[in-house]
């Protein structure tokens, strides 16, 4: 009969159809192992076993009756589509194979007895089956292990003699052990009945199929519907989904090509429903979701026009709703079982138009069931059976095919009793699971809005189902999203249902922030609902009962008076807080400090803007703007009816605390902080608004911060970028939204009027008392206390620079690393107004590269602000640049004694080594002295003495040295010996005369030592004259320890004649010196180039005589014949 | 023809919404909102997918039972009409980009997209 769940689909339909099983002969009650055996059946069904459903019998069961076969189905005609107890009796009551179980050993003692015992029951079973083609299988619980196949000749004997008594197929009977494996046993044979319920089902299906060919289209339309689900209900018991997805989809069209009327319309529609619910389920279980969402496309297209009978146009939308319902449940189960779903494309939207649905059900049955009948006698929808034949089917005229009702009274009155039916279903119920069900989908799939709109929808039946409290909670949560997202339109319809909501439950202060929003610039309504709901806002306050809301169900709003009158004689708890955060409400307040910093001496200016969006003027009686930091500033900022402050700026009047409606008004705040504030951060925490009066109803406003709500900072923006803002509007009249919030301002200190001035000649030279002057003047009208000078390297630089600088204030000796970067607060004591005081400051830098230096001047004064004296703090920063800079480049080098460069110098033989001092420095340098520190390895030949004392290097000038020296024998043939240092001592030449010297180290580079095993020297008069004999004697010193062989020759040459050995073949003695005379006798004049000595050594081939020539001298000056000695001769003559 | 035609801001909030007169204009507000969702959504992927590549059309955004949201079409006379007179507003001097439309000509066009009351 018609119940609750009337449009629910069965269960049966719903579930997944597995074969059906029946096991007799188990007394699981008392009998333990038959209690393990179907609990081995029963448990851990998982996927990975055959789908069956068991279910123990007795014995003797009584199966449902077979009816007897038809025979010609020419005569028949059918009365509905599918009988209401079809698919239960196919899953639950007619099995597809009867198991017998009993216990019988192939060695039992009376095994004949048993065997005709079995037999009987066998029997006994199959006479309860008559008709039907259910299989029957027997299984001998046997105690005894069973030998292999083959073995035990007596159980194979036996075995069919059993077979034989019982009329079975060897097939069918089974041997169960009752051993440790029970349950691979019973898989096992789970597994073989399995294929025999599969035969069975197979057989159901050809039967069903055979009935095809006596059937007619004209008479029998329904059989073709019924006999295709059947085969398709079969087709998923024996588990062939596909071909069961085939018979369903036939179905489904042979149904919509039934004649419909509106007697069979609910039947057709029904079973339609059913159909598509198969087949969608069975499209999602073969991971096809598009087939199943085209195919529940299609099926709403084809249904949704067909109402059926006008009167219960409800019933049609509850099929509608419930069809959206199941596809969403089929769809949100198939996600959780691995199918991915999108925003556009989720179960979400089959809950939200199954909620539509549920809507417009629920408005028809208001419209339908409206009129006030009684529930009819006797009930039209009682049956004798108490359920339907065939589903989808009227109980007052069941099977009834024909177009026209049988008894158009009975039929009047069978709507009627449904029609008084619906009037008791929870409709908003239903609508508010549905819509969270749609919610709970939205959120998922990323839909914000649309979830908005649901809790909306949620809300307003809320509000219909008279539960205001869950209303409010829902429209107050979706009012923000609204609100942020600046729908005006939108919000305006929540807060007017939020509105009847409060004033319903009478809700004091709920229907206060409701009213006020709804008066204020985001509502969108219109100018005389504003007015009456201020009128109404006004009554309020005033402690009086409100107007009623127009649309508010009468009855609800006369409770509501009553509600609101008890508030009334209520006393106490009168006053309210409002929060607003971002709620537009009849006010608005900006609040702004005039600049986003003040100095401590100017006083703190705030303003604050209000104006009000209602229709009438309103009037308030205290405001207060709250401060960050210091609870000591609220007291400036308050404007009180009865408040008579001086601080405040403009005359109070009672003109001030009224605000006209579109007016802005200002009111200005001005305040002196405190010193300890400086460098704070001073915030509006709120703005407080009361309005109302202590002896009505007292509301006070809150904003957050500096005021505003959800639009007006967009509002801000736009106003700025607009046109209009062109700055025509006098400052009084100020354009309300060219007004920006400025919700903090910071304190910083007063402005120092000090000069620091800094004199000094970049850039600085490394390693030099580099002096910066500093001079400090005060500008101040009275004393400057305290004068405290920081200077020295800022900090906040890289770190190796605070390593290599180093700052003092005395200049006279030179800084070393115990000295700091940063000289801090170095006292200066007191400036009198206009007194100056100047500090030098020596840096001394080690390495090059640019510094910033700081001069960080501080002080105190007092000075006057608004009356009251004050002390600051100032300071002044002053930072510069310096560039360090290398005063000289040294350059050195090693040349021989013929001023030629040398690679490497020669043990004993004297060498030069040269210095060049190039001045890098854009100021005169003037060099103390300089020094030559040799290192052991190195001898100088004279006493080296600075030829450089006293320089004075400009910009780019050059100073040489040159310094004789030799090296003493090194161990090894070849060595790479230090040379030692080069000091130079510096000043600059601007410096004061008691300025330290600078003292720059050079260390001087290794140089190459070899040892000569034959050195040779001339020793020759540094001139020769023509014609004039010209001695030369070469020294040749051996320097081995051992003897040498030496060949020398002397090469002829143009300029000279010589006398002296021209080729000669000598033995020199270890450490012995030969000496070899020559005189050369030159021919001409000039530089000429000495006959060249070649010398050879035996031993040593490497050492060639070019090498050993670089020791002498390659050349002479030969001056010409002197005339006087020419003219002496003559004379003499 | 159009039931409802309105034009949001990229804030989300509407510049111009207009709908038919004869029929629930609270609906269609809440029905061109909802579909936002669909908007927001396409764009933050375009913008993480092909910046450059980025297409006007967005398409149909939901189906409704009744109504079909489509998103800023181009392959349609319809919004390239639309589009011109929205180009037109913005092109006017007095128009502060962020106001909501309030030009005659723009409702003009409105009406003429419009499916007409009878």
């Amino acid at each position: 009969m018609m119940s609750p769940t009337q449009w629910d689909l069965p269960p049966e339909l719903c579930c997944r159809p597995m074969a059906f099983v029946a096991l007799t002969g188990l007394d699981v009650t008392y009998n333990a192992i038959h209690r393990a055996i179907w609990d081995a059946f029963c448990a851990n069904r998982r996927a990975d076993r055959v789908p069956i459903s068991f279910k123990v019998l007795p014995g003797d069961h009584e199966y449902p009756k077979c009816r007897t076969k038809r025979t010609s189905y020419e005569w028949y005609i059918p009365k509905g589509i599918l009988k209401t107890g079809w698919m239960n009796k196919h899953l639950n009551l007619v099995p597809a194979l009867v198991v017998l179980f009993y216990e019988l050993d192939w060695d039992d003692p009376v095994w004949k007895e048993k065997q005709s015992e079995c037999a009987t029951k066998v029997e006994i079973v199959r006479t309860s089956l008559q008709g039907r083609n259910t299989k029957v299988a027997v299984v001998l619980i046997q105690k005894k292990t069973p030998l292999p196949p083959g073995e035990d000749l007596v159980a194979s004997e036996r075995a069919a003699s059993l077979c034989n008594a019982c009329d079975l197929s060897g097939k069918s009977l089974f041997v169960l052990p009752h051993t440790d494996h029970l349950v691979g046993y019973i898989i096992r044979l789970e597994n073989a009945f399995y294929e025999h319920a599969q035969t069975y089902y197979y057989t159901e299906i050809r039967r069903v199929k055979s009935h095809k060919e006596f059937l007619n289209k004209t008479t029998h339309q329904l059989l073709f519907v019924r006999h295709q689900f059947k085969i398709a209900f079969f087709s998923e018991l024996k588990q062939d989904t596909q071909n069961a997805l085939k018979y369903y989809r036939t179905a489904y069209s042979l149904v919509h090509e039934l004649r419909t009327h509106e007697t069979n319309m609910l039947e057709i529609k029904t079973m339609a429903g059913f159909t598509n619910y198969k087949i969608c389920r069975l499209c999602f279980q073969h991971n096809t979701p598009l087939d199943a969402i085209a195919q529940f496309r299609k099926h709403i297209d084809l249904c949704k026009k067909k109402i059926g009978s006008a009167e219960l146009a409800f019933e049609h939308t509850a099929w509608m709703s419930k069809q959206f319902q199941s596809f969403g449940d089929l769809f949100d189960e198939a996600i959780k079982l691995g199918l991915t779903a999108i925003q556009t494309q989720n179960p979400g939207f089959y809950y939200q138009q199954a909620a539509y649905y549920a809507q417009e059900r629920k408005q028809q049955a208001a419209h339908m069931c409206a009129h006030e009948v009684r529930y009819p006698t006797p009930d039209p929808l009682e049956t004798l059976s108490g359920a339907l034949d065939f589903y989808g089917q009227r109980a007052w005229r069941q099977g009834h095919q024909s177009i026209d009702p049988p008894d158009a009274e009975k039929e009047k009155v069978g709507i009627q009793a449904l029609q008084v039916k619906e009037k008791d279903v929870p409709h908003s119920e239903l609508i508010i699971a549905l819509l969270s069900n749609a919610v709970a989908q939205f959120k998922k799939y990323k839909c914000p809005r649309m979830k908005s709109h649901l809790m909306v929808q949620m809300g307003e039946e809320y509000y219909h189902a008279k539960d205001y409290t869950k209303a409010l909670k829902l429209l107050d949560y979706v009012m923000c999203d609204y609100r942020t997202e600046r729908w005006w339109s939108l919000l305006t319809s929540i807060l007017g249902t939020a509105l009847r909501c409060s004033y319903l439950m009478a809700h004091v202060k709920d229907y206060i922030t409701y009213s006020m929003e709804l008066i204020g610039r985001a509502s969108t309504l219109w100018e005389d609902q504003k007015s009456r709901i201020e009128k109404n806002l006004i009554k309020v306050l005033m402690n009086e009962v409100p107007e009623a809301e127009p649309d508010c169900d009468p009855a609800s709003a006369k409770a509501a008076q009553a509600l609101w009158s008890d508030r009334v004689s209520l006393a106490g708890s009168n006053r309210f807080t409002i929060e607003l955060l971002n709620v537009g409400i009849l006010l608005q307040c900006k609040a702004r400090f005039l600049s986003p910093s003040f100095h401590l001496d100017d006083p703190v200016q705030l303003h604050l803007y209000l104006k009000a969006d209602c229709p009438h003027p309103v009037r308030f009686s205290k405001l207060c703007v709250s401060l960050s930091n210091q609870v000591l500033y609220n007291q400036f900022c308050v404007v009180e009816e009865s408040c008579k402050s001086q601080d405040i700026l403009e005359p109070l009047s009672q003109e001030n605390m009224c605000l006209v409606p579109g007016k802005t008004r200002k009111y200005s705040f001005k305040f002196v902080a405190k010193t300890e504030d400086v460098g704070k951060k001073i915030e509006i925490t709120a703005v407080d608004l009361m309005l109302g009066t202590d002896n009505g109803r007292c509301v006070l406003l809150n904003w957050r911060g500096g005021g505003g709500d959800a639009a007006s900072s967009h509002e801000a923006i736009q106003a700025a970028r607009s046109f209009r803002s062109r700055g025509r509007v006098p400052e009084q009249h100020a354009q309300w939204d060219t007004v920006s919030i400025q919700a903090s301002t910071m304190i910083i200190s007063r402005v120092p009027k000090i000069s620091v001035q800094l004199s000094h000649k970049p850039p600085a030279l490394s390693n030099e008392m580099y002096c910066i002057c500093v001079s400090i003047q005060s500008n101040e009208k009275t004393v400057a206390k305290d004068v405290k000078l920081t200077a020295g390297l800022k900090p906040g630089q890289d770190a190796n620079l605070t390593q290599s600088t180093q700052v003092t204030l005395n200049g006279l000796e030179v800084c070393d690393e115990s000295h700091p970067a940063l000289l801090p607060d170095i006292a200066i004591g007191d400036l009198q107004p206009g007194e100056k005081v100047e500090k030098s400051l020596y840096v001394c830098c080690v390495t090059t590269g640019p510094r910033i230096f700081l001069f960080h001047v501080a002080y105190t004064m007092t000075t006057q602000a608004e009356g009251t004296d004050i002390t600051c703090k100032c300071h002044k920063d002053e930072t510069v640049t310096i560039e360090t800079v290398v005063p000289f480049d040294v350059a050195m080098k090693f040349v021989s004694t013929k001023f030629e460069h040398l690679e490497r110098v020669y043990v004993d033989v004297p060498f030069l080594l040269m210095t060049d001092i190039l001045s890098a420095s854009p100021w005169p340098l003037h060099l103390v002295s300089s020094q030559l520190l040799l290192a052991p390895t190195m001898v100088a030949l004279d006493e080296p003495q600075s030829q450089v004392e006293h320089v004075v290097l400009q910009t780019g000038e050059c100073a040489s040295e040159c310094f004789s020296l030799q090296c003493p024998p090194v161990l090894n043939g070849t060595s790479s010996v230090a040379s030692g240092q080069y000091l130079i001592s510096w000043k600059r030449c601007s410096s004061c005369a008691d300025a330290p010297v600078v003292t720059t180290v050079v260390t001087l580079s290794h140089v190459m030592v070899e040892t000569i095993p034959l050195y040779v020297h001339a020793e020759l008069p540094s001139f020769g004259r023509v014609r004039e004999s010209l001695p030369v004697r070469y020294h040749i010193q051996n320097r081995t320890g051992l003897v040498q062989d030496v060949e020398m020759s002397v090469e002829p040459s143009d300029a000279f004649m010589f006398s002296g050995l021209k080729q000669v073949r000598l033995r020199i003695l270890p450490g012995a010196e030969h000496e070899m005379l020559y005189n050369f006798y030159p021919l001409m004049a000039g530089y000429q180039n000495l006959p060249l000595l070649n010398i050879s050594l035996l031993r040593f081939p490497t050492v060639s005589g070019q090498l050993l020539r670089r020791f002498l001298p390659s050349r002479i000056f030969v001056k010409p014949q002197g005339r006087q000695a020419e003219d002496a001769s003559i004379a003499a003559a | 023809m159009a039931v409802c035609i309105a034009v949001i801001a990229k804030e989300n909030y509407p510049l111009y919404i207009r709908s038919v007169p004869t029929q629930n204009e609270l609906k269609f507000h809440y029905t061109v909102h909802t579909s936002l969702d669909v908007v927001e959504e396409k764009i933050s992927a375009v913008g993480k997918a092909m910046a450059d590549q980025r297409e006007l059309y967005l398409g149909l955004l939901y189906p409704t039972e009744d109504y079909k949201v489509y998103g800023y079409v181009t392959n349609s006379k319809m919004f390239r009409k639309l589009h011109n007179s929205f180009t037109d507003v913005m092109c006017n001097p007095f128009y502060n980009p962020g106001d909501t439309i309030q030009s005659k000509a723009f409702d003009g066009m409105v009406s003429v997209m419009m499916v007409q009351a009878s």
